[in-house]
């Protein structure tokens, strides 16, 4: 029984293993020649067929950005939930609440106005601006504030320091694990953001990646081609996983922790 | 004295949330706001001056076609990805909670497509799909069948969009039940052992119901995501063919950046806040909220 179990299991396994392993055949596949002999040349083609090198950087520039500018609104907003009295507190907590319950993708009409009234559209800035506060985040962050032991911000108030220094001598080095956490999940999010780059660029300068191979993919439309596209879907996939492998248990726990998000 | 503090309190954590709050402004709460709004007037290329029409927009749309074909496409999408998905979850989470050779492997396998972007995803199930040169085809016609063009077909095209998010989701939910599964007392089913239960009854009896909360959250997100995720659309189908395979979001974008129909759009978007807001009634009423936000 328990072997039947276990052969199941594997024929499931590679099933879902089978997707990945048929672009990486079609990506080092030699398409000029019959059979199947191995080459790099696609990912050479790909590379120099579209500008990937701009891609990576856009992308990496946009998820840097998009995670500083959150760290530190979350930080100051999770403290100020976490440890300080003020008017309208819950209501202001129930406001943040709303953007859980309504994710951006839904508002990219209204949004796309917004860029378009603000005179940004086609800038790294449109791109990152709707994602720097997450709800997600704060949420996350202020749990782990309130289970740090108040007595240490007393003792740290007694020696003079003032709210900022507090947070960032007493709470930020005891929230590590959850900034890394919450890291993980805002990189890996937006490192696969599609919808909005796509609709609110219109250059290579601001393109990331995932963008940048859908217009890739979309000129080079024919059979002859699907070696150069599979090594294209590599090239966005490949750092992802090689962080999923290194950071696996990381990766998981943030992952489930991203289930409020 | 004490006053003062407490106005100095309020001032501090104001400023504190002011960054948060004016970027939740912008683009949550104005945006929601200027949709209601938008949906009640005419706004389109032909119109310079957006004109009040009160619920016309509406009423234009419970009658458009399209409107009603993503709208039931979406149904039918919510309906196909949600169950499978999670129930699949729980399946290969139950898989995967035993000690034998390749555990490790095996939840990796299940669990890589969660951290691929969908639009990789997309891509790499086209290439399985497509026609002529993709796998499915090519062994289709090894095995001597006719060739079988499944996105291009409005019969096949939604259904294989489905099987693509199922495979992509299901490990997402496996690793909460993962979690859940560990967190079984186990002599709450040792006891069940010994009172005679079988392993169904067990399973029935004693562990189903034990993982009701992770079921109820997983519905949830897997019904969020199943209105809020449409990258393969644009990638695989363009909500074709025939809108065979088009969904709400999809139909929002197109009506905003191809039709130019800002009416519409807005309307549409307001018909999918309110949905959102319905599941997130339902999560709040239904689930238990203490096991999540605590």
């Amino acid at each position: 029984m328990n072997r039947l179990i276990s052969i199941s299991t594997y024929i499931l396994a590679l099933l879902w293993a089978l997707p990945f392993l048929g672009i990486v055949f079609m990506a080092f596949k030699d398409s000029s020649e019959q059979g199947y002999s191995l080459t790099f040349r696609n990912f050479i083609d790909a590379w120099n067929a579209a500008p990937f090198g701009q891609y990576y950087l856009n992308t990496i520039i946009i998820v840097i950005a998009i995670l500083s500018v959150q760290l530190i609104t979350i930080t100051l907003a999770a403290y100020a939930f976490a440890r300080m009295n003020f008017i309208a507190k819950g209501f202001t907590f129930m406001l943040i609440l709303i953007q859980i319950m309504i994710p951006s993708d839904v508002l990219i009409y209204p949004n796309s106005n917004t860029i378009a009234q603000l005179g940004i559209y086609d800038t790294k800035l449109a791109t990152t601006i709707p994602y720097f506060i997450s709800a997600f985040g704060i949420f996350l962050l202020r749990q782990t504030f309130k289970g740090i032991p108040y007595e240490l911000e007393e003792a740290a108030k007694m020696e003079g320091c003032s709210r900022l220094q507090i947070i960032r001598n007493v709470y930020i080095p005891l929230a590590k694990p959850t900034y890394l956490a919450f890291g993980l999940i805002s990189v890996s999010t937006q490192w696969s953001n599609f919808l909005w780059p796509l609709i609110i660029t219109d250059s290579d300068e601001n393109r990331p990646l995932t963008v940048g191979l859908s217009m890739f993919a979309k000129a080079s439309d024919s059979g002859a081609q699907w070696g150069i596209v599979c090594a294209g879907t590599l090239f966005i996939i490949f750092p992802l996983l090689l962080a999923f492998l290194l950071f696996q248990k990381q990766f998981v726990s943030s992952f489930m922790q991203s289930g409020i998000k | 004295m004490r006053r003062s503090n407490v106005v100095r309190e309020n001032l501090t954590a104001w400023i504190f949330l002011l960054p948060s709050l004016i970027f939740l402004v912008m683009f949550t709460l104005y945006p929601i706001l200027s949709t209601f709004i938008s949906s009640f007037y005419k706004s389109d290329l032909s119109t310079i001056e957006p004109i009040f029409i009160g619920f016309d927009n509406y009423a234009i749309m419970m009658k458009d076609e399209v409107f009603r074909k993503a709208f039931i496409n979406n149904i039918w999408f919510t309906i196909g990805t949600v169950p499978t998905s999670v129930l699949l979850g729980l399946l290969l989470a139950i898989l995967v909670n035993r000690t034998f050779v390749g555990k490790v492997m095996s939840r990796v396998f299940f669990f890589y497509p969660v951290v691929i972007p969908m639009v990789a995803v997309s891509f790499i199930w086209l290439f399985f799909y497509t026609p002529d040169y993709g796998m499915i085809n090519s062994i289709l016609k090894l095995i001597g069948f006719e060739e079988l063009n499944l996105l291009g077909n409005s019969g096949t095209a939604l259904l294989s969009i489905i099987i693509m998010v199922i495979w992509k989701e299901a490990g997402f939910f496996m690793i909460f039940y993962l979690a859940a599964l560990q967190n079984i007392p186990k002599d709450l089913i040792e006891a069940a052992r010994i009172d005679g239960a079988s392993k169904w009854r067990q399973f029935r009896s004693v562990i189903f119901p034990l993982l009701m909360p992770t079921t109820l959250f997983s519905i949830i997100i897997a019904t969020t995501n199943a209105f809020k995720t449409v990258d393969q659309l644009v990638v695989m189908t363009q909500g074709g063919p025939n809108n065979a395979s088009n969904l709400l979001l999809y139909y929002i974008y197109e009506n905003t950046f191809r039709f130019m129909d800002y009416g519409r759009a807005a309307t549409v978007t307001v018909i999918v806040l309110m949905i959102m807001v319905s599941i997130a009634a339902i999560q709040f009423f239904a689930a238990d909220k203490k096991i999540h936000y605590s």
